[in-house]
């Protein structure tokens, strides 16, 4: 039957929402990995029924799990995640050289057009790839061996590979982004890469317009025009059109520009919706107020979404992998809070209701449109 | 080959989808050799006790048996007799997390 299908990682377990097409009645299943956190779920493109899920634990380390049925059940698979080569050093918190240490995994990129085939963004920060369903994993270790690698260093939250986007025709062209280096892109596969920051400017780093060093949060694209590029950055929302080769701010007229998500409409290429939050200090929403922010004008312009948010002593946050759309005629869009609430609006973004609310804090949320 | 009983944590027999003990025929009577036979067994287990590249042991994870820590014993260490003839269990436990 049409409809969506929400994947939720949360701190303690993931939840599967699903709905028909009117989105206004949800089944929520859940939770599945109970006690564990779900840093993301995705499903494959090319088979929505297969989804991937990034299980780890202080205690017990990284587990992956796949799903061949839609989520109903999961196996086990491949959780050897060894850097390639010499495994080298990047810096640490006091300026010291640290060995690059495998911690977790952030994200699940699954490729566009193979099955079998998906992307792991991990910390300490690199890019991995598994061809065989998930059994074995490769570094595609051009990426930390491309020059600056050994200058990178953690944020508070650790050095994470956080955003993996897949350009949506040309196979040997993605992007990465990097917490706190910035963004990388590959034009050959993965075999190598090159910083695509220029335009970017930090104030939290010695030398603002550095090459690297950026506390990149999220990118996103439409996968009509895969050269135009959106960016929310530690502070600044930042946009491309030459496919990261240069940057240009386009906060404009938000009330913060600090934030984690951002992503865009299905079917506009231009609409672009933000999460303000008042600062790097405070990770709320300014007044307490959860306000989604839209531009329709590729940003600049923006306008406050709060119709059925809550708009008073609201104090959560929403995390870089924690919004989403669905690709219905009328786009849906959804967020979850680290409140453990998950928005809907089935009108992109005009209207929003709570679909679920004191889940444990949402990690991440992807929305799966299904036929 | 030495049968020995294994008492997991919860969320480690979730993972394995077991109730209770397990028990597995180790080719050695020690802490490697019984966690081999046990990620043998139970593949949904590999990495999730011992590092997978290093091969160490977690470090919130901790090995008892007979009320004695052998977390820091040398893998290779033989276990206690009454483990290695099955009238002991192993046990794997996470370490204690407040907060």
């Amino acid at each position: 039957m049409p409809g969506v299908r929400v994947l939720v990682g949360t701190r303690k377990g993931a939840f599967v929402l699903t709905s028909d097409v009117g989105r206004q009645s949800w089944r929520v299943d859940g939770p599945h990995f109970a006690g564990w956190e779900m840093y993301h779920l995705k499903g494959s493109p090319v088979d929505p029924d297969r989804i991937w899920a990034s299980q780890t634990s202080a205690w017990f380390g990284q587990v992956v799990h796949r799903s061949d049925d839609g989520g109903r059940s999961w196996e086990t698979v491949g959780n050897d995640f060894r850097y390639a080569g010499d495994v080298g050093t990047h810096q640490w918190y006091d300026g010291t050289p640290h060995p690059w240490e495998f911690a977790r995994v952030w994200h699940l990129e699954p490729s566009l057009t193979d099955r079998d085939t998906v992307y792991a963004g991990v910390e300490d920060a690199a890019l991995f790839t598994s061809t065989d369903a998930g059994r074995t994993w490769v570094e595609l270790d051009g990426l930390r061996h491309h020059g600056t690698g050994a200058q990178w260093q953690p944020g508070a939250g650790g050095m994470c590979l956080h955003t993996v986007l897949l350009h949506p025709t040309d196979e040997q062209r993605m992007w990465v982004a990097v917490s706190a280096a910035g963004a990388f892109r590959t034009d050959d596969g993965g075999a190598s890469w090159r910083p695509v920051n220029k335009g970017l400017r930090s104030g939290e780093i010695p030398d603002e317009d550095s090459e690297v060093g950026h506390c990149v949060h999220r990118i996103a694209l439409h996968p009509s025009r895969p050269d135009v590029l959106f960016m929310q950055k530690h502070w600044d929302v930042m946009r491309s059109d030459d496919g990261g080769d240069s940057w240009h701010e386009v906060s404009g007229d938000l009330p913060t520009d600090f934030g984690f998500p951002i992503d865009v409409h299905a079917h506009e290429p231009d609409t672009v919706y933000v999460v303000p939050i008042t600062s790097d200090s405070l990770h709320y929403p300014p007044d307490g107020r959860l306000r989604v922010y839209r531009s329709r004008t590729g940003g600049g312009e923006w306008e406050p979404l709060t119709r059925g948010l809550p708009q008073e002593h609201c104090y959560v946050n929403v995390l870089r992998d924690a919004m989403s759309v669905d690709r219905l005629d009328e786009c849906g869009v959804y967020f979850g809070t680290t409140g453990g609430s998950v928005y809907c609006s089935p009108d992109g973004g005009d209207s929003w209701r709570e679909v679920v609310r004191d889940l444990p804090a949402v990690l991440s949320v992807e929305a799966q449109t299904l036929p | 080959m030495t049968l020995v009983r294994i008492v997991l944590p919860y969320h480690l027999r979730a993972l394995a989808k077991v109730d209770g003990e397990v028990a597995v025929d180790a080719a050695a009577p020690t802490a490697r050799g019984v966690l081999d036979a046990l990620e043998a067994v139970h593949p949904a287990l590999r990495g999730t006790m011992r590092d997978p590249a290093t091969g160490r042991r977690r470090a919130f994870v901790r090995f008892f048996a007979c009320e004695q820590d052998l977390s820091h014993d040398d893998l290779d260490a033989p276990l206690p007799d009454a483990v290695a003839r099955g009238e002991e269990p192993f046990l794997v436990v996470g370490a204690m997390a407040g907060g």
